[in-house]
């Protein structure tokens, strides 16, 4: 018998977690002297109090789907692929690469070779640190924060000394051909009230049919059942014949596509060009995220949105309270993996018990006296 | 490339090793104990900042260690609470210390030095100056001047900070408690197989907690020596993934004290080679500077995948402990 209701399990624990993180991140802001309820609500005005914050917060939050379905794929075979980083700047390679290279006609078409071309970069620099856990035991998670250490200098390089466009003195690749521009939010959701300034664009469709295809893999494909045993357990999974080598290939070749895709957003979507350091962290975000979302799409969706808000609303923070520095944000998203994943069990060992208690007293009421 | 350059090399090489041993030998007491620990980094990083503001702040280097050493504890009884008294998953909490770290060290020194997150230039009294041993001349036209073993003496064994000499001293002092004390044999123990520990009616979450805590210290020196002692003051993320190639060299070292040692002091040869020669040619091909800074964490994966053959981590390592009732 379950201890606690499912609903319980799933909206209210990452809820109660959440409101935690917030409060700790409250204590951080009145100890530097600020005023948390203040900057609580210069965060909510800046993230969703006008067409210009809702277009932020949906264009990070768009990134931290990818990022965040990364590592929630990883998750479910018990993997812990702290490598979005560098898979995302490698995905933002392949898209930089892909668009310079061909002449497209048509962005529709360009979108769809991004696509393919930014999730095969990002997996490919899965591959070396899947392959050095499946065959060589080398743990996963020292590997890909080595890689992406390896795929920030790989970046600086190229930047520097091959896409460089000559005489600029900037490390970025030329602008996309005018015909790979994705259609912004003001093209296709003017009515909302978005300017030609958003940088929110069509690649929230991809991230969204990306949410579908994971929830898909996952849940109703026999990978995706192999996937989830693997994670539970290795040995059981091994006893009913799945290969464990090829599983954390397959698992860590698709998360690191998620995370690579992250980059059409980026690079195709708002820059137009490959510039230095685009990911900015959202790799690491994913963790937050996927944590958050307990590593289910809809949860993912909905966590991309609250950090893309923190991201948005930061940004709108250190504007108005220049005591606060922008790391905040990178503050409260550690604060919420805290308490969303290593201290889960300090909400859910006392709401267990209230659960319980709550039905002894109901059990015991609807017991007729003998 | 002549004798004193080859010295000169080895001389960085200690310089740049001692981070990663005082780091890698605070992993090395968590996982023996059966906690796994990805957050030396964060830890390390929260050390090298606290350790410079204060020391900045006091104009006492001394104050500034035992600040770094407290910042690191108090992280360190974070991950302790998480994955020893709530069960809580030990590399999610890791992850969690280290962006802690990361973003809190940021946010407090824009708040106390509105420098843009880090710390003013510490004065030579807020850090820890190099100790010449006796007999030992500091200047390199005189070093030049010496015999090899003078060049030896001056250069590689004399001139180093305090921490560094503590460092080496560690090693022994780590062996001889893991392995000579009965303390260490239950910490041992406890990270190996705990249900028999506490069979014998020894508490498997004391001694957790004092493998975590003596951790925090460890990683405190670490930290303070980067930013007190490698450097005069603090900068945004400097612990430069040192924490997590401190952990690569406890795999390379198999968990073992004296290993650690050679593993970090190979890992501090990469980085110095790395640093010395920004510029290689070979023939009519320039190496280029990026790949030379990317190459200690290239080595670091070569080694991990290729050199260390079977390492077998302590078998409770990871696994909350759950007392059957």
């Amino acid at each position: 018998m379950d201890r606690m209701p499912k609903w319980a399990d799933v909206i209210l624990i990452p809820l109660l977690s959440v409101v935690l993180a917030l409060i700790a991140s409250g204590v951080v802001v009145a100890l530097i002297g600020e005023n948390p309820v203040e900057a609580m609500a210069i965060m909510v005005r800046g993230a969703f109090g006008s067409a210009y914050g809702w277009g932020y917060t949906l264009f990070y939050a768009t990134n931290f789907i990818f990022t965040g379905l990364a590592v929630a794929v990883a998750f479910h075979a018990r993997l812990f692929n702290i490598g979005g980083e560098g898979q995302a700047a490698l995905g933002g390679l392949g898209v930089a690469v892909l668009m310079l290279s061909v002449g497209w006609p048509h962005w529709t078409v360009a979108l769809l070779a991004a696509t393919l071309g930014s999730a095969l970069f990002g997996a490919a620099w899965a591959a070396i640190p899947a392959y050095l856990q499946a065959k060589r035991g080398s743990h996963v998670v020292i590997t890909t924060i080595m890689f992406n250490f390896i795929a920030s200098a790989l970046l600086v390089y190229l930047l520097v000394n091959v896409f460089r466009v000559p005489g600029s003195m900037s490390p970025e690749t030329a602008t996309f051909a005018e015909a790979t521009h994705l259609p912004n939010a003001a093209q296709f959701a003017g009515f909302l009230g978005f300017r030609s300034s958003t940088p929110l664009n069509v690649t929230i469709f991809v991230a969204l049919a990306a949410c579908v295809a994971v929830w898909l893999l996952v849940w109703r494909t026999r990978l995706g059942y192999q996937i989830r045993a693997f994670g539970h357990s290795e040995r059981a999974a091994v006893y009913a014949g799945i290969n464990p080598v090829r599983i954390t290939m397959i698992t860590m070749l698709i998360s690191g596509a998620l995370a690579g895709m992250m980059a059409i957003n980026s690079v195709m979507g708002e820059a137009e060009r490959l510039v230095i350091d685009f990911v900015a962290g959202a790799g690491f975000v994913g963790i937050a995220v996927a944590l958050m979302g307990r590593s289910h799409p809809i949860g993912v969706f909905l966590a991309a949105l609250l950090f893309g808000a923190l991201y948005q609303g930061g940004a709108e923070l250190q504007f108005e309270m220049p005591a606060i520095s922008r790391e905040m944000v990178v503050v409260i998203q550690a604060l919420v993996i805290l308490f969303a994943g290593a201290l889960d069990n300090m909400v859910r060992m006392p709401l267990e018990s209230l659960f319980l208690s709550l039905r002894r007293r109901r059990d015991a009421a609807d017991t007729p006296a003998e | 490339m002549d004798f004193l350059t080859v010295l000169q090399i080895l001389d960085s090489t200690i310089r740049l090793a001692t981070p990663l041993l005082l780091a890698c030998l605070a992993g090395l007491w968590s996982e023996r104990a059966g906690i796994f620990d990805i957050g030396l980094e964060g830890k390390m990083l929260a050390a090298a900042f606290f350790s410079a503001a204060v020391a900045y702040t006091s104009g006492n280097v001394w104050i500034g260690l035992l600040a770094g050493i407290a910042a690191s504890m108090a992280l360190s009884g974070v991950h302790g609470v998480a994955s020893i008294t709530f069960r809580g998953n030990q590399l999610i909490s890791g992850v969690a210390i280290n962006f802690l770290a990361a973003g809190l060290t940021v946010v407090v020194a824009q708040t106390w030095f509105q420098q843009g997150g880090r710390t003013p230039q510490l004065p030579p009294e807020a850090r820890f100056s190099n100790i010449e041993l006796p007999g030992a001349v500091t200047r390199i036209r005189d070093i030049a001047q010496q015999g090899p073993f003078g060049q030896f003496y001056s250069e590689l064994i004399s001139g180093h900070s305090i921490i560094v000499y503590m460092a080496l001293v560690i090693v022994p002092l780590t062996w001889w408690v893991l392995y000579r004390t009965r303390f260490g044999l239950r910490l041992r123990a406890v990270g190996e197989n705990p249900a028999a520990v506490d069979t014998a009616g020894i508490s498997v979450v004391g001694l957790r907690f004092a493998a975590v805590a003596i951790c925090g210290v460890l990683c405190g020196l670490a930290g303070a020596y980067l930013a007190t002692a490698l450097n005069a003051g603090f900068v945004k993320d400097m612990s430069a993934g040192r924490g997590f190639i401190a952990l690569a060299a406890l795999i390379f070292a198999k968990w073992r004290p004296w290993y650690a040692l050679s593993a970090c002091l190979l890992f501090g040869f990469f980085d110095a080679v790395g640093n010395r020669f920004q510029n290689i040619q070979l023939g009519e091909f320039v190496v280029p500077v990026q790949f030379m800074q990317a190459l200690p964490y290239i080595l670091v994966v070569i080694v991990l995948a290729g050199l260390v053959g079977r390492a077998i981590p302590p078998r409770a390592g990871g696994e909350p402990y759950v007392k059957e009732r």
